[in-house]
């Protein structure tokens, strides 16, 4: 008994044994019983029976499905793009050498650890329509003269639970691209200033590079989190108005739990995962590219 | 840390200060702005009688006359005292539980190196990039099955499905750290592998234990989606769940009360988060570096 217990095979399996059988039954045996889910017509309550593609083929013919689509892909592309830009250049800015530095990165990163359907309730007031400090502000600059329907209109609607996201993500970059930023030596920006860089060269070719493998990380997780999200949209919109802003985490949400039909909604969550390995390859190996293209390995 | 903030500061001192005011203090200060906005808004609007949320009158910024009554209301007339203490034991014990079992998983994989650990390494960091957003649905018929529907242990048994690849990952950058030699020295001793993890490896591993632990404390606190499908008592939700859920009611908002929830459901993890900083920004880079 001794001696198994140091063997180190033996002894291996039985720490995994914990983590190995919760990962087991809540996510190896889910994701497969989503997938199976997918091609069945289970309802709440009651056992499915195979009913092979119906489902994918009823959701490709339903134009609300594909409205869900299409406000995904818009959604994650311009919140990612947006949020990179800014992230990176908050990190850019905290990186420099500022009076309580270590207080500002504090409070930069309060959107991103309090709980996001919590601050999204402090958004959709943001955004009433007749009470809406924004509007407020615009007006009494004289910008706008009457108050802007934030949740009314489809396309204010989607920029504004966009904004929401980007709100809420931007510090994840920014922390992130900062902790990289920190390793990035001086000396390399003192060399590269003698040899006569400007700082928009010493930018691009001495920060961008050293950047690359971390923002290609940074932003694979951002794509993978927005692409996914759920409470903002849950919160703010509930997917109107007209299913302008349903996602299709939101939208198989409805689908699924409010409307009963477990079948149809695991069908949509399935159809996600293609989308989402595609936006994570893309991100992933198409920042990753320029990794051995400056030199680096692999 | 002073060392190193001292290098950072390169050649920052060729700038002159109306230059610095525009490159830096000016745009830092807008993001700042905007980054604390709805925190400040949420604490107006949470003190704010009704009378003055609903008027158009006077300047919406400045609160005329402070009121605690939303609070009162939320802490005697809801159950919001009943969905703070389950998110506290949900995320409690979510999180012990599953920190428990990524330092075994983390230390097998790490440091036992048997056969397959490589695989099972990697199986861990893709189990990580599943959201739970594709997941709920055929949990929610397992939840169903295993009779847990609408109980504390539907969370408190789903919750490990991102914290135990989360936690697992990050522990595997710390136990990495170490240096073997401890270890060897250790087992040239007679050591076994339990005392060499209980009093080595984990003494050392402490600061990625208060980071995992902060970390996976406040995903859990912050949980929505799973809270929102596996539960639907009141008495039993937690706090985003049921101030979302419970305190929305019909056409007329109470946005003093709902404001205020959200403050309060807000405030426990800023107050942790604000003594661990450091702690819980290594959790966050690390995961992300490695």
């Amino acid at each position: 008994m001794k001696r198994l217990l140091n063997n180190r095979h033996f002894l291996g399996l039985l720490f995994m044994l914990p983590a190995g059988v919760l990962l087991l039954v809540f996510l190896t045996y889910p994701l497969g019983l989503g997938t199976w889910l997918g091609f069945t017509d289970a309802k709440i309550g009651r056992e499915g029976h195979w009913i092979g593609l119906e489902n994918f083929q009823f959701l490709v013919g339903d134009a609300v499905a594909r409205l869900s689509l299409f406000n995904t892909v818009f959604y994650t592309a311009v919140a990612s793009v947006i949020k990179f830009a800014l992230g990176l250049w908050l990190a850019l800015l905290l990186n420099r050498h500022i009076p309580f530095k270590s207080f500002f990165r504090a409070v930069v990163l309060l959107p991103f650890i309090v709980p996001t359907a919590l601050s999204a309730l402090a958004f959709w007031w943001l955004y009433d329509a007749q009470f809406s400090v924004i509007s407020w502000v615009l007006t009494k600059m004289g910008l706008i003269h009457r108050y802007i329907d934030f949740l009314g209109d489809p396309w204010n609607a989607r920029f504004s639970v966009i904004a929401a996201n980007i709100w809420r993500g931007v510090p994840f970059v920014a922390i992130c691209l900062l902790a990289g930023l920190q390793t990035i030596s001086p000396s390399l920006y003192e060399a590269a200033a003698l040899d006569g860089a400007t700082p928009w060269q010493r930018f691009r070719f001495v920060t961008l590079p050293l950047l690359t493998p971390i923002i290609a990380v940074v932003m694979t997780f951002s794509v993978l989190f927005t692409f996914t999200d759920f409470q903002l949209i849950y919160v703010i919109t509930r997917g109107g108005p007209l299913n302008a802003t349903h996602l299709m985490a939101t939208l198989s949400f409805q689908r699924a739990i409010s409307g009963g039909s477990l079948g149809e909604g695991a069908a949509l969550a399935t159809l996600m995962v293609p989308f989402l390995l595609a936006a994570i390859l893309f991100s992933y190996f198409g920042l990753q590219r320029r990794k051995w293209q400056q030199g680096g390995r692999d | 840390m002073a060392d190193k903030e001292l290098k950072t500061e390169g050649m920052g001192y060729l700038e002159s200060l109306p230059r610095r005011v525009v490159t830096l203090y000016l745009p830092l200060g807008v993001f700042v702005f905007v980054l604390l906005f709805p925190f400040y808004w949420m604490a107006t609007t949470s003190i704010k009688s009704n009378e003055e949320l609903l008027s158009h009158e006077g300047n919406p910024f400045w609160v005329s006359s402070v009121t605690f009554e939303h609070f009162r209301h939320l802490i005697f007339e809801t159950q919001y005292p009943e969905w703070m203490w389950n998110t506290v034991v949900v995320s409690v014990v979510a999180t012990l539980t599953s920190l428990a079992a990524s330092v075994f998983a983390a230390y097998a994989i790490e440091r036992l190196r048997f056969h397959g650990s490589k695989q099972v390494g990697l199986a861990i960091f893709l189990a990580y990039l599943v959201p739970p957003s594709i997941l709920f649905i055929p949990l929610a018929a397992i939840v169903f099955k295993l009779g847990i529907y609408d109980t504390r242990w539907a969370l408190i048994l789903t919750y490990p499905t991102f914290l135990i690849p989360f936690c697992t990952w990050l522990l595997m950058g710390y136990f990495r750290s170490i240096p073997f030699e401890l270890e060897e020295c250790a087992l040239i001793d007679g050591a076994t592998r339990w005392q060499i993890l209980v009093k080595i490896v984990l003494p050392l591993a402490v600061p990625g234990l208060i980071s995992a632990g902060i970390f996976a404390f406040t995903l859990s606190w912050n949980e929505f989606i799973y809270a929102l499908t596996f539960i639907s008592s009141s008495e039993v939700k937690t706090v985003p769940v049921g101030v979302v859920t419970e305190l929305v009611e019909g056409d007329v908002y109470h946005w003093g009360a709902l404001m205020a929830g959200a403050l309060l459901g807000s405030l426990p993890v800023a107050i942790m988060y604000s003594f661990f900083v450091e702690y819980y920004v290594s959790g966050m880079t690390g995961a992300v570096k490695e």
